[in-house]
């Protein structure tokens, strides 16, 4: 269902959360579901999402001032970045607290973790913590030395408000000035290391200040865990709805809306209103193509759809939209459509034609029936199925046959399924089965709309029309070769 | 610092805009003649005269400015070359010390010291020229360009900018100050003026020393490229001002190599005149839109470099004439003429002397040309439409206040319908206030401005002898209805041409 393009398009940025596993474990039931739309119909309002975006950011940051202070070598430098991380981790927290403390929050997930970030930011072990980091920051920033480099030897004191010389030069020459001038200012490397003279320069600068560096040492051991493990938590967790409320953000230019479905374990009545595939989708707004978007229901004892039709006219478009949406639904995330009615599936099955193989292709038949004999044998009544031009390697009839034969066994179980085939007669096997077709433009028959319509299958009107379109109907023809 | 020879309040830019119509001006009056004779085979001074004659200036004041230093240059010649080689030496030394990369702030710091020092020497000797030589010059521009190497050059100043240059080798080594920043690194590192040297007891004495010291270890060849780069860090602010400062003075001392050049290309160029006794003069330049133009023998400058023989002068005399029409004879020196006038006015309006007895006129807010240009065979169907998109051209740019001279213009067509299309032209420039010199054979055309007695116009006509030979010289004059292209045939063919019909009824016995 290209449902790997997009779980990848939504956690892209975001690699450093390991935000995968959330995309890849379907919910169990509706109150989960529930629970998620909650805390995403929260975020969806612009401060709070503002708020979180925020934070986020902030703890981004944090980290990275870790993984630095990890990776450097001499001490006075890894304490200064874990400083700041303490330091930026304080203003972080104390920031979101003041934020969500004033927001209007329905969902139980974000008021509960207002709860105990409001007590956090109050407790001893915070305000003591930010205002230590504060301090010992502000203390370092005030420090002035002088080093005096003569030969090899070098003398590092107190600064001693001696004259800038750089100035003094440059006001002496001033009055040559004329116009535009070059940079002649050499670029140096501007490393986030030190080499081993700043070290001995920083060094004997910690000598110089033995009361502000004794304090940094002191600070560095004593706050080795200042994380606090529920808001580390939430600051992965809250990710998922980030990156997928800015992953559907940009559909919105397009006019391509989102809707939270309402989501049933137990009725299979299932329906959407302009849903289109979020894959292709992705593609097409990065091309300012148009987006087609369509509409699917199955009511009272409707079970599958079968999608029959011209080809390129998005049957299998159709077919990964209508998995898609069920996928997306089960994770709690808003799906692709204006409006839509779910149902919630144990699991879904997929079979699609797989790319032709030289190795494989005298087996090809054999190998489709056995990944449909899998997903038969799995699949239960709870469970959707998606297929998608299956045994187009052999003959129609014995297409006709077998589409038949599988298509009972699903109907047999009872579960929902799409099925995309060129064999129109399966499009009318009883009650349980829903003719779709895909369309093209009446005067240009070559021109497809990428519509799918809920009308009998009938392969020969297209036929009628590509054929006139060319001047090869029986009339044209007399006519033309009567000439 | 500034030289301000060529204006009275502004330096002079030697790259700068090309004028719309300097293309055109400078093929039409053989500009390059001109220019060449003012270098004298330096490619520099010849940029200088192309940029100077080129940009006209408009203001009579800013022109007697310049004519007055110009007039100091005529009577001081030798102090003036001996100030413009000075400069010309000063640019040039700084180009013989190498210049490396210039990556380092060291290697920075080393190039602009030795280039500083050089011109602090080039300055020193500018300011003893000035010392010596003030008292002799009168215009505004030189007195206030040696009192300005006076007062800004003092000993005093001197001494300062050489003790900073002593002061730039370091040799008490170099004193940083520094802040802490990211993750305890060094920042905003400032030079600082090291302390004075004490006296040895001082030094001497352990306890006066303050700080504490590391060592970078001898073979520590990692240990002295840090340090090396931490004392780049130091020197890097200033290594960039002490090479600022170096091109500044290296742009002052080219400021004066350009402003000087245009006098020594002017004195170049009167020496050239002076050797063949050709006159010149300082022209008397009016307000603009002051409707006087005379001139007394002023001949083509261009015209007298390229022969031995001194060459005929005209006189003019257009006050308040907004069209001048020239006839006449073939070769009988009306192009000259033309071009001899727009010679004149550039000349006038760079502040250089012009080839006359006298001269005196408005000053122009432009020169442009409009001349019959020689075509190729395949594009004759084309020429009157390359001539009037050329006089389009010409429309979108003239200004009231210009001149505009026209040489055979709208010949390229029958005389009918050229002499129209020109008296339209003619009619509407002149009456926006342009004046307008025309040089032509449509006789329909000249014959009809001439009827009808308007756009207070001067009709002149290249004199023929009854002979047939040209004096070079114009006469004011009805226009004739023949221009005597009989007289160069036979000249050339050595026999009459019996086939050319004598058209005009007014032809002289």
């Amino acid at each position: 269902m290209n449902l790997d393009q997009v779980v990848e398009s939504i956690t892209a940025s975001r690699a450093d959360y390991d935000l995968k596993p959330f995309f890849y474990t379907p919910l169990p039931d509706v109150d989960a579901v529930g629970y998620r739309h909650a805390v995403l119909r929260d975020l969806e309002k612009d401060a709070v999402f503002e708020a979180v975006r925020a934070f986020a950011q902030q703890m981004r940051s944090m980290r990275e001032h870790l993984a630095q202070a990890d990776k450097l070598h001499y001490r006075y430098q890894k304490e200064r970045w874990f400083l700041d991380a303490v330091g930026i981790y304080c203003q972080a927290v104390g920031a979101l607290a003041d934020e969500l403390a004033v927001l209007d929050l329905e969902s139980s997930g974000l008021v509960g973790f207002r709860d105990h970030v409001a007590g956090y930011t109050r407790s001893e072990a915070f305000t003591g913590l930010a205002s230590q980091a504060q301090a010992l920051d502000d203390a370092l920033a005030t420090v002035r030395y002088s080093i005096h480099i003569k030969g090899n030897r070098v003398r590092v004191d107190r600064y001693q408000d001696q004259a800038d010389y750089s100035q003094e030069v440059e006001r002496t020459f001033a009055k040559f000035q004329q116009g535009a001038v070059r940079d002649y200012r050499a670029k140096l490397p501007d490393w986030l290391d030190m080499n081993h003279v700043e070290a001995q320069v920083l060094d004997l600068v910690a000598q110089l200040h033995p009361g502000v560096f004794g304090t940094l040492d002191d600070f560095c051991a004593r706050h080795r865990e200042y994380l606090d493990p529920t808001v580390g938590a939430f600051d992965r967790e809250v990710q998922f709805y980030v990156a997928y409320l800015e992953y559907i953000e940009r559909f919105k230019p397009a006019g391509l809306t989102f809707c939270y479905p309402r989501v049933s374990g137990e009725s299979k009545e299932t329906h959407a209103l302009g849903a289109f595939d979020i894959a292709l989708a992705n593609k097409l707004i990065g091309q300012s193509a148009s987006v087609v978007c369509n509409d699917f229901s199955l009511q009272g004892p409707g079970r599958v759809l079968v999608v029959t039709g011209p080809n390129q006219g998005g049957k299998t478009t159709f077919a990964r939209m209508f998995g898609q949406l069920h996928y997306l639904a089960s994770l709690g995330c808003p799906v692709p459509g204006l409006q839509a009615a779910l149902f919630l599936p144990d699991r879904i099955f997929t079979h699609f034609e797989r790319e032709e193989d030289l190795a494989t292709l005298s087996g090809k038949l054999e190998d489709e029936l056995l990944r449909v004999h899998e997903i038969l044998q799995q699949a239960t009544g709870s469970s959707i199925v998606v297929m998608n031009e299956s045994f187009t390697s052999t003959t129609l009839r014995d297409a006709l046959v077998l589409g038949r034969e599988v298509m009972n066994r699903l109907i047999d179980l009872g579960l929902l399924a799409v099925y995309v085939t060129f064999v129109d007669e399966l499009a009318s096997l009883g009650e349980h089965t829903v003719s779709m077709v895909s369309t093209v433009v009446p005067d240009n028959p070559a021109m497809r709309t990428y519509k799918i319509v809920r009308q009998p299958a009938d392969g020969l009107a297209y036929a009628a029309a590509i054929a006139e379109k060319y001047g090869l109907t029986y009339e044209r023809l007399r006519r033309r070769i009567a000439r | 610092m500034k030289a301000f020879l060529m204006h009275r309040d502004q330096d002079f830019f030697l790259p700068r805009e090309p004028l719309p119509n300097e293309a055109a001006l400078t093929q039409d009056l053989e500009l390059t003649t001109l220019f060449d004779a003012m270098a004298g085979g330096d490619g520099f001074l010849f940029e200088v005269a192309r940029t100077a004659v080129l940009s006209s200036l408009t203001d009579p004041e800013a022109i007697r400015y310049r004519q007055q230093v110009l007039a100091d240059c005529l009577e001081q010649p030798s102090v003036v070359i001996d100030l413009y080689n000075l400069a010309v030496e000063a640019i040039g030394a700084q180009k013989r010390i190498w210049r490396s990369f210039l990556s380092s702030p060291d290697s920075v710091l080393n190039w602009s010291v030795q280039l500083l020092e050089l011109f602090v020497s080039a300055l020193r000797r500018l300011r003893g020229l000035a010392d010596e030589h003030a008292g002799s010059f009168r215009s505004e521009g030189f007195n206030r360009f040696f009192a300005m190497l006076a007062s800004e050059l003092d000993d005093q100043y001197l001494a300062t900018v050489e003790g900073h240059l002593k002061e730039l080798k370091f040799r008490r080594g170099v004193l940083i100050s520094a802040a802490l920043g990211k993750g305890n690194k060094g920042i905003r590192y400032v030079l600082r003026r090291a302390p004075e040297q004490k006296g040895w007891m001082q030094r001497l004495s352990v306890a006066n020393r303050s700080g504490l010291s590391f060592q970078i270890a001898d073979r520590d060849e990692n240990g002295f490229r840090a340090l090396s780069e931490l004392r780049g860090r130091g020197i890097n602010l200033v290594a960039n001002a002490a090479a600022q400062s170096a091109d500044h003075i290296l742009s002052f001392f080219s400021m004066l190599r350009a402003e000087l050049g245009f006098y020594v290309g002017c004195l170049n160029l009167r020496e050239r005149l002076a050797a063949k006794q050709e006159p010149t003069c300082f022209p008397v330049p009016d307000a603009p839109g002051e409707p006087t133009l005379s001139a007394r023998d002023f001949y083509d400058v261009c015209l007298s470099l390229s022969v031995e023989a001194r060459v005929v002068g005209n006189d003019l005399d257009a006050d308040n004439r907004r069209l001048v029409m020239i006839t006449g004879a073939n070769q009988g020196g009306k192009s000259t003429f033309l071009r001899s006038v727009g010679l004149a006015y550039l000349m006038m309006q760079c502040g250089m002397f012009v080839p006359a007895e006298s001269f005196r006129a408005g000053v122009s807010a432009g020169v442009f040309t409009h001349y019959k240009r020689e075509e190729d065979a395949t594009m004759t169907s084309g020429k009157l439409d390359e001539e009037l998109r050329r006089m389009g051209d010409i429309a979108g740019k003239i200004r009231p206040g210009c001149i505009l001279l026209c040489n055979e213009s709208f010949a390229s067509t029958n005389e009918r319908e050229g002499s129209e299309i020109a008296r339209q032209i003619v009619r509407a420039l002149t009456e926006a206030g342009i004046k307008v010199l025309y040089v032509t054979h449509l006789f329909d055309l000249a014959h009809g401005l001439y009827r009808e007695q308007v756009h207070a116009a001067l009709f002149l006509r290249a004199e023929r002898q009854a002979d047939g030979r040209r004096t070079f010289r114009l006469v004011e004059g009805a226009p004739l209805a023949t221009s005597y292209g009989e007289d160069v045939y036979r000249r050339i063919f050595g026999s009459a041409l019996d086939a050319v019909p004598t058209a005009g009824s007014d032809r002289r016995p």
